[in-house]
């Protein structure tokens, strides 16, 4: 069985799994592992998004 | 009769000894499932958690036809490849056993399958380090 995601897809199942492990991983408390594992989402797509409109500004 | 008693009586075992076997079982059977040192200390939604993102990563790196590295002594990125594919534990040795990841040179997003499956096997790494910090107490 194979399958074939987009860019934007590979990047968002990356983010969200790596971000579950960084919260349980790195925190001590339920709230804070939750916490942490927004921010990690949060940067990882912000960082993906920052890096795409990079690439099409240099483009340009 | 009170010694005969004390003789009937089995002795609880040590709970610092408790710990420290689990010390040395829980990293190993994290390893080989991820999530399962976790699992095994009665942290169940901790351990379930990982074992979701940890084989839902090395999975879909599978199905992304990503490469999966074997053990070699040539490039240093194919040894550090086989040393994150290794973290992985028993997904790994199931791979190679079916003969598995073999890679899809022709696609661009085989190359996220193999990173895929390089970050799952590290994180279960970290994963592992986290279930020896709780079963010697350093984390609850």
């Amino acid at each position: 069985m194979t399958i074939q995601l987009t860019h934007f897809s590979a990047a968002f199942v990356f983010a969200l799994f790596a971000s579950i492990v960084f919260g349980i991983t790195h925190r001590e408390t339920t709230r804070d592992m939750v916490r942490y594992g927004l921010y990690c989402f949060a940067m990882f797509m912000g960082g993906v998004l920052v890096a795409g409109w990079a690439m099409w500004l240099i483009r340009r | 009769m009170a010694n005969s008693t004390q003789l009937k009586t089995k002795p609880a075992a040590d709970p610092a000894q408790q710990a420290n076997m689990m010390a040395v079982v829980a990293p190993a059977v994290g390893w080989l499932i991820p999530g399962a040192g976790h699992i095994i200390q009665k942290r169940w939604i901790r351990g379930l958690l990982l074992l979701a993102s940890i084989g839902s990563l090395f999975a879909l790196g599978l199905m992304m036809q990503g490469h999966i590295y074997k053990a070699n002594g040539g490039d240093i990125l194919d040894i550090l490849g086989f040393i994150g594919d290794l973290g992985a534990g028993g997904m790994y040795i199931v791979t190679l056993a079916m003969n598995g990841g073999q890679g899809a040179i022709a696609f661009a997003i085989a190359d996220y399958g193999t990173k895929f499956m390089i970050v799952a096997g590290l994180l279960n790494f970290i994963a592992v380090a986290d279930a020896y910090h709780i079963a010697i107490g350093k984390k609850r």
